[in-house]
């Protein structure tokens, strides 16, 4: 027999908001333990939640970039369980009326066709706090809680079980991930846990219409490991039918280190949550003008605009996918070519040499110290004539490591192009006469020498010859 | 100075007879009480300043312990202050303590406090009602000029009644509930008990207004209750609800509303019968609703951060459970577990659905009265204050004694207990009067003007 995987994922993204969700503190991370709190997020009695507006702005972007419906009128619910890391014995979470519904997202695998995903909802969400065990400064013995992360807003991105592979998935999350950290609403560093990731795998098989139970994964915290679970859930379901057993409905680990996941909790012992409308919050209302402004101020998505830089900048469309790779590259790409018309030009040298920097360097593009002002006066003096594109490599590491202008670099270190035939031809001469043996092999009819002479040239002048003048001069003068 | 002193002096006198309070906070009040001298001598006054006032241990006090009642909070010191208390210090009032209540505010007689008996200054064998029975105690005993209170089902009418004196709960998201020990969120509202309505507009005038630490406040402006005292209430169209004036009533309270309404006649309102059909359901609904938000709300206190944490715990459940199992009273228990059942899966939606959408009907009761009446005459409580310990085994018997007082807080609108009489056992029976949210001034101004047209308020318990 054979199956078919299906795949729901839930990711939870932390808004890049300065302050917290529910209270003053700030959400800066790698703070002292408990340093960043105050009695809302610490759940002190008395204490009550004031929602961050700044967080619902940044889930209607998040909404209309994957084109959900906004709800007029959506409602915070309490999820009730006990844990030491959440203050309160609830998180302020959404349940029945989450701020979006209803949207999708057109993913695109090698190969395949391009592909719409249903997201069911997006909501808006505390997160808890951490517990820090054994050797911590000042703790002895037992476990800590550290409460800087409680109440930081979370926005949880449901999709529709509407993946049917691991490439798939990623590519899904790819994109989301793309979009959130394109709209600026969140770091998208997966390793601190900004962008976080639980999928829901079953399997059924090919041809049946009745989904097969569920498993949920919880912690996986990268594209990779997205890619290792599911496949190791859909093998381990897989075997287990074909053994003759049955796959149960529970929450699963995944542990990178083995590239497995383990039974974390069944269905019987799941949580009863026990949602209901927290009564300390009203009902959070958004008009149409809200949604319509906030949809005026949105920026242009990458899909929409790789489109553009095809057919404005006449790229191909492997170009303009990897310039729109982030919006951070595609407005540096976009600050070059308002400077500079040659657009491919500046194409092939951020896809070249500033690609190139930043990975050895490990620098992002917004601290890349030749600024697009720069990186363009240098493009002007090749095609000028001033410097040779070889030499323009060589100042453009100078630029990168002072950050000096380019035409400061070529001056001081005397990298202006020769391009005076009277200059030249004294080289020529001299190497002429120096590989006259050379000179009569080449008049034979061995063609092949004629790399040899140009580089013989540029060798003598630094490479700071004009390579066309060079050329021109050399041919004139063996075939003499 | 003086005045405080005197009253702490008289707090030490008859406190073995009363209990009112849990803390006397003495070192505070000599401090707040210099303050206010030096305010006084420049000149920068209200009628707030160097007045001695004490508050129901619900409210957070920086540095003071607060302990709600409950064992729970024996040892809890906040580090910050609730915004009503927050607001009548910058008046300038002197602070005398935190008073007596029912563990968490839930309870009608202040029995469920883990800290002692507080005893009815009427009659020391009887209840002073609850949950704010230390604040209506203390104002009866003369003990602080005025308290603060909270009110989620009747806790504050309910023992103003009963030790005569006026309360008033205040219309939901009037004063702000930050800093305030949350028993059940969407009712809970703070207020004043004092021993005249004068003092009662007074206080509110300081305590109303927006918050921007609570959600649920409201940005409706705050008018000058004082201004609202004209002492008529001629043409005044006052509801009488079929519904509240039952047979089987008791006849001593009956007896007092028969005497109010015939001042009230005297002084030219109108009366008019209406009806809130659904208050039969009230006391069911609040017990669903108020347990529900009570069974969240009370899970904070786990012993991980704050409060009582048992000792040698085997384990996170074991010190979950034990902390909580010894740091409760039965009463709280009890209504955190009818709250968990109403909130479970498969019952959510029979129970605490349900309820809501007989709270809506409930309240719709109101605003359709409102349509035809200013405001609503009504008991405060079926009986006067009844004996200590005579209720205490039947938790049924002690809800129903809040029948008249929850339907208002379901609809969330404003109330007040004004003293209307005495039983033939001298217990003092308070008449409540219900206006339309926000509209406190319509209410106070009914109730001073009975003040004024009655002595009832200026009789002294005997202590
Ligand atoms: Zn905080």
């Amino acid at each position: 027999m054979r199956f078919q995987p299906v795949i729901g994922l839930e990711v939870h993204v932390q808004l890049k908001t300065a302050s917290k969700i529910f209270c003053g503190c700030s959400t800066a991370f790698g703070s002292e333990p408990n340093s960043q709190t105050c009695p809302v997020c610490l759940g002190l009695p008395g204490a009550l939640p004031v929602l961050n507006k700044q967080v619902v702005e940044f889930a209607i972007q998040a909404g209309l970039a994957t084109n959900c419906s906004i709800t007029p009128r959506s409602v915070f619910a309490r999820k009730n369980y006990f844990y030491p890391d959440l203050p309160k014995g609830y998180q302020i979470s959404q349940f029945e009326d989450p701020i979006c519904q209803h949207g999708w997202l057109d993913i695109q695998v090698e190969g395949q066709e391009s592909k719409r995903i249903g997201i069911t909802r997006i909501h808006m969400e505390e997160d808890a706090g951490k517990l820090v065990h054994g050797d911590v400064s000042g703790l002895e013995e037992g476990s800590g809680v550290d409460l800087n992360r409680a109440c930081t807003p979370l926005l949880e991105v449901v999709s529709e079980p509407d993946l049917r592979s691991s490439d798939e998935a990623v590519s899904y999350l790819k994109q989301l991930h793309q979009i959130v950290t394109w709209l600026g609403i969140c770091d998208g560093n997966m390793e601190e846990g900004s962008f976080r990731c639980d999928a829901n795998v079953s399997v059924m098989p090919v041809g049946s219409e009745t989904l097969g139970t569920r498993a949920e994964i919880k912690n996986v915290n990268s594209f990779k490991f997205v890619k290792q679970a599911i496949e190791y859930e859909i093998r381990r379901q897989i075997e287990l039918i074909e053994d003759g057993a049955t796959v149960v409905q529970e929450t699963r680990l995944f542990d990178p280190t083995s590239g497995t996941t383990r039974s974390m909790r069944s269905k019987e012992e799941a949580h009863d949550y026990r949602y209901f409308p927290d009564p300390d919050l009203v009902p959070l209302v958004i008009d149409d003008a809200w949604v319509q402004r906030t949809r005026d101020e949105l920026p242009e998505l990458p899909e929409q605009r790789m489109q553009r830089f095809m057919t404005e900048w006449d790229l191909s469309a492997y170009d303009a996918e990897v310039l729109t790779a982030s919006r951070s590259l595609a407005e540096y790409f976009e600050a070059c070519v308002a400077l500079h018309v040659n657009a491919k030009a500046v194409s092939n040298w951020m896809m070249g040499e500033i690609t190139r920097a930043l990975n050895d360097s490990g620098t992002s593009i917004d601290c890349c110290p030749v600024t697009p002002r720069l990186l363009v006066e240098l493009l002007k003096l090749i095609e000028g004539g001033t410097i040779s594109g070889k030499i323009a490599k060589t100042v453009f590491e100078a630029m990168w490591q002072s950050g000096k202008e380019p035409a400061t670099i070529v001056q001081e270190q005397g990298l202006v192009q020769v391009s005076d035939s009277g200059a030249i031809e004294a080289i020529i001469d001299e190497i002429l006469t120096r590989e006259a043996g050379q000179v009569a092999e080449f008049r034979s009819g061995k063609d092949k020498l004629f790399g040899f002479f140009v580089g013989q040239v540029m060798k003598a002048s630094k490479g700071k010859a004009n390579p066309a003048v060079v050329n021109e001069l050399l041919l004139s003068k063996l075939k003499g | 100075m003086e005045a405080t002193k005197a009253m702490l002096a008289r707090i030490e006198a008859v406190e073995p007879q009363i209990g009112s309070f849990i803390t006397v906070t003495h070192g505070q009040a000599l401090a707040d009480a210099e303050a206010a001298d030096r305010r006084i001598a420049s000149g920068e006054m209200t009628f707030l300043t160097g007045i001695p006032l004490a508050i129901k241990d619900i409210f957070l006090t920086e540095g003071i312990r607060t302990t709600c009642g409950s064992r729970m909070l024996d040892n809890f010191i906040p580090p910050y202050s609730a915004t009503s208390w927050e607001k009548l210090h910058s008046h300038g009032a002197v602070l005398l303590g935190k008073l007596n209540q029912d563990e968490f505010a839930m309870g009608s007689s202040n029995e469920s406090s883990a800290f002692g008996v507080c005893r009815n200054p009427w009659d020391r064998t009887c209840i002073p009602g609850g949950s704010s029975g230390g604040s209506a105690a203390a104002v009866a005993a003369r003990q602080a000029t005025a308290t603060l209170g909270t009110d989620t089902g009747g806790s504050i009418r309910q023992p103003a009644s009963h030790c005569g004196c006026v309360g008033l709960k205040p219309t939901y998201g009037r004063v702000s509930r930050y800093g305030v020990i949350a028993y059940a969120s969407s009712l809970d509202q703070v207020g004043p008990l004092t021993r005249d309505v004068t003092d009662s507009a007074i206080m509110l005038g300081a305590l109303a207004g927006h918050d921007p630490k609570d959600s649920t406040s409201v940005a409706t402006p705050v008018p000058d209750y004082c201004a609202a005292l004209t002492g008529t209430v001629k043409g005044l169209r006052i509801g009488l609800p079929k519904e509240y004036f039952i047979a089987g009533l008791d006849p001593d309270v009956q007896k007092t509303m028969d005497a109010a309404i015939e001042t009230y006649r005297r002084l030219d309102a109108e009366f008019v019968d209406i009806s809130l059909p659904h208050t039969d359901y009230a006391v069911a609904t609040y017990y669903l609703i108020a347990t529900a938000e009570a069974s969240s709300n009370l899970a904070r206190y786990d012993g991980v951060r704050f409060g009582h944490r048992a000792e040698d715990a085997a384990g996170l459940l074991d010190m979950y459970t034990r902390s909580r199992s010894q740091g409760f009273g039965a009463e709280v228990k009890r209504r955190i577990m009818l709250g968990t059942y109403a909130l479970s899966s498969g019952y959510y939606d029979a129970y605490y659905v349900k309820a809501q959408k007989v709270r809506t009907l409930i309240m719709q009761d109101f605003m359709r009265a409102f349509g035809d009446v200013d405001v609503i005459l009504t008991p405060v409580a079926p009986t006067p204050a009844f004996k200590i310990g005579e209720k205490s085994d039947d938790p049924l018997q002690m809800y129903l004694s809040d029948i008249f007082t929850i339907p208002v807080n379901l609809a969330g609108t404003c109330a007040m207990s004004v003293p209307a009489g005495f039983s033939a056992a001298g217990l003092p029976i308070g008449l409540q009067l219900i206006g339309k949210p926000f509209d406190e001034e319509t209410i106070l101004r009914a109730a001073h003007a009975f003040e004024q047209a009655t002595e009832w308020h200026t009789r002294k318990a005997v202590i």
